[in-house]
């Protein structure tokens, strides 16, 4: 029942703010849109680890190996097709197969989740170094040059499906970009809900006791990954799109580790967390970059270490355990909310 | 219909130096309860453990209705129809007790039937009264019983009990007792214990285990009277 009522109220959430995008070119400049499109991309992004680890468990240090595989294929197949609609599945076709590959050696060889977050996060910057050394004419994908450390630029952007003549405008793609954000953020909702969520939630709390049930944890997990894995990649598509240009800085350290800054400040174990840390910290970060006084990656850092040592649990969590406080409810909040990540 | 429900033949299972279970050869019938006792350290945990897939015997085989289940993993063997309540008790501790054991039903059955059958338990279990509590917060007696009502909402054909009354009060004790005795009625049952006043109530076979290997099995009355059993118990060397 509780997670019915939860649903209703993530329904009328999602349709505001449906609403909201679909009005926002009309009340803001385009500059400010641009800005927006890529803070919902990113976002989009942050939900995917946020899924994977605050429901999986699984702790993902190189969620940009699947959004950089992502936006790459994205460009070299808009390049090659002139049709945005085929990149976007390969881009995220391409990351499920990776993460299939490379979910399948850590997970069925029983690698131990610090061990996971070292192996990603070292895939990631090999990925990085081997993209980043792609200059040259030799390094081409049918029409499309990888361009090395210069990146690809003047990757079509979206069209209308079926009609690559018609190139959606800077406001139709915020449009598509934000209802996108809504669409994955329901989506995941629904998993959860399902009884796939439940077990996933299961073999999180304890994986010895899920096995003792009959449940395989490794193929849970490893479907987990890969779904983490296919809306990261999505989400590249979705930035290649708003800059029509991508390069290996895609794969770089900083972005790894500030994805997880976003689900850490936002919440672990809730989906709308990641979400707003991710919008807020890309927002403080572009206005701390406007001026000079202070260095962007400074105040990071002080606001990862005053949220880890003053509210561990993140923002969204934080607010309904007050909420749920208020109102002197004394049974549990929705599952989503009662969740202990392993660290 | 001639292979007995579970049959260990010379199970072994050393670690470095140490044999911790020592060429067991066991069998249980059908629909049989069986006590397995033994002194601190005489491999009663491991030899569960090597019957549910946690750990690989390093000899010797499990055989379940006559199938050789040595060496396979943890959830092949629960689907196989053995479920265990461990030692320490392994819940879902985030979850609430319904959820629990919805997980355990869901296994086998559809959501709906899943939930029908929680229900049931949670009931026969009275904690229906605790059913939307976070197991986590729950007191060391309850949350054993929630393990039990997990094992149980997975309907194995085998339950092996680690040491379920444990941590409980005399009241919950005698509780434990009466409902193994009913799931036996179903149900084959192996329960480890402690507890000589528990085993009273429940035992009919008893087996012992000493240093890894099987010293005494018989029934209950001759295994307590066994001069064997007390010198063990009380930690005296056994007379070669």
């Amino acid at each position: 029942m509780q997670i019915l009522t939860g649903m209703k109220g993530a329904l009328i959430g999602s349709v505001i703010a449906a609403a909201a995008i679909i009005a926002a070119p009309f009340y803001v400049d385009l500059f400010q849109i641009m800005q927006l499109t890529v803070f919902a991309a990113m976002a989009v992004l942050a939900l995917s680890l946020g899924f994977i680890w605050g429901y999986g468990g699984i702790l993902c240090f190189g969620q940009t190996s699947f959004f950089g595989l992502g936006a790459y294929a994205y460009a070299v197949s808009a390049i090659n097709f002139g049709d945005s609609t085929p990149a976007i599945l390969l881009a995220i076709l391409v990351p499920v197969v990776f993460a299939a590959l490379l979910g399948y050696f850590m997970i069925y060889g029983g690698i131990s989740d610090v061990y996971l977050g070292v192996i990603t996060l070292t895939v990631s910057l090999i990925l990085f170094n081997l993209v980043n050394s792609t200059a040259g004419d030799f390094y081409k994908i049918g029409e499309a040059r990888l361009g090395g450390f210069n990146g690809i630029p003047g990757v079509p952007t979206f069209n209308l499906p079926g009609n690559p003549g018609y190139i959606l405008t800077p406001e139709q793609a915020w449009m598509v970009t934000g209802i996108a954000l809504i669409l994955v953020y329901l989506g995941l909702r629904v998993l959860i809900a399902s009884s796939f969520g439940r077990i996933i939630i299961a073999i999180r709390e304890n994986e010895t006791r899920a096995a003792l049930l009959g449940y395989d944890p490794r193929i849970y997990k490893l479907i987990t990954f890969m779904i983490g894995g296919a809306i990261a990649g999505f989400a590249g598509a979705l930035y290649v799109n708003w800059g029509a240009f991508v390069s290996p800085t895609i794969f770089a350290l900083g972005l790894s580790a500030q994805i997880i800054i976003w689900v850490i400040i936002g919440g672990r174990g809730t989906l709308i967390g990641p979400v707003i840390g991710c919008l807020l910290l890309q927002w403080m970060v572009t206005e701390i970059g406007a001026q000079q006084a202070l260095d962007a990656n400074f105040i990071l850092g002080a606001i990862l270490i005053i949220f880890v040592l003053l509210v561990p649990k993140g923002i969204a969590p934080t607010l309904r355990d007050l909420a749920l406080s208020r109102l002197g409810r004394g049974e549990t909040a929705p599952p989503e909310a009662r969740v202990k990540v392993k660290t | 219909m001639s292979a007995p429900l579970l049959q260990t033949s010379g199970l072994t299972i050393r670690f470095g130096g140490v044999t911790a279970v020592d060429q067991v050869d066991f069998t249980l019938r059908e629909a049989e309860l069986r006590c397995l006792i033994g002194p601190n350290g005489a491999g009663k945990s491991t030899f569960f453990k090597l019957l549910t897939g946690q750990l690989p015997p390093t000899e010797g085989h499990v055989h379940l209705r006559g199938q050789d289940i040595s060496g396979a993993r943890p959830h092949e063997i629960a689907r196989q129809g053995v479920g265990i309540k461990t030692q320490v008790p392994n819940v879902f501790n985030a979850l609430s007790v319904q959820e629990n054991l919805w997980i355990a039903a869901r296994h086998k059955h559809t959501p709906t039937f899943a939930t029908e059958l929680t229900d049931k338990i949670l009931t026969q279990l009275r904690l229906t009264g605790i059913a939307n509590k976070e197991v986590g917060q729950l007191a060391h007696g309850q949350r054993q019983w929630v393990e039990i009502g997990t094992v149980l909402a997975g309907e194995p054909e085998l339950i092996l009990l680690d040491e379920p009354a444990a941590g409980m009060t005399h009241e919950e004790v005698e509780r434990t007792a009466e409902l193994i005795l009913e799931i036996n009625k179903s149900r084959a049952l192996i329960v480890v214990e402690h507890d000589m006043q528990f085993i009273k109530m429940i035992a009919r076979t008893v087996t012992v285990l000493h240093q890894g290997a099987v010293l005494i099995e018989d029934d209950v009355a001759r295994v307590l009277e066994d001069a064997r059993v007390r010198d063990v118990y009380l930690g005296k060397g056994l007379a070669a």
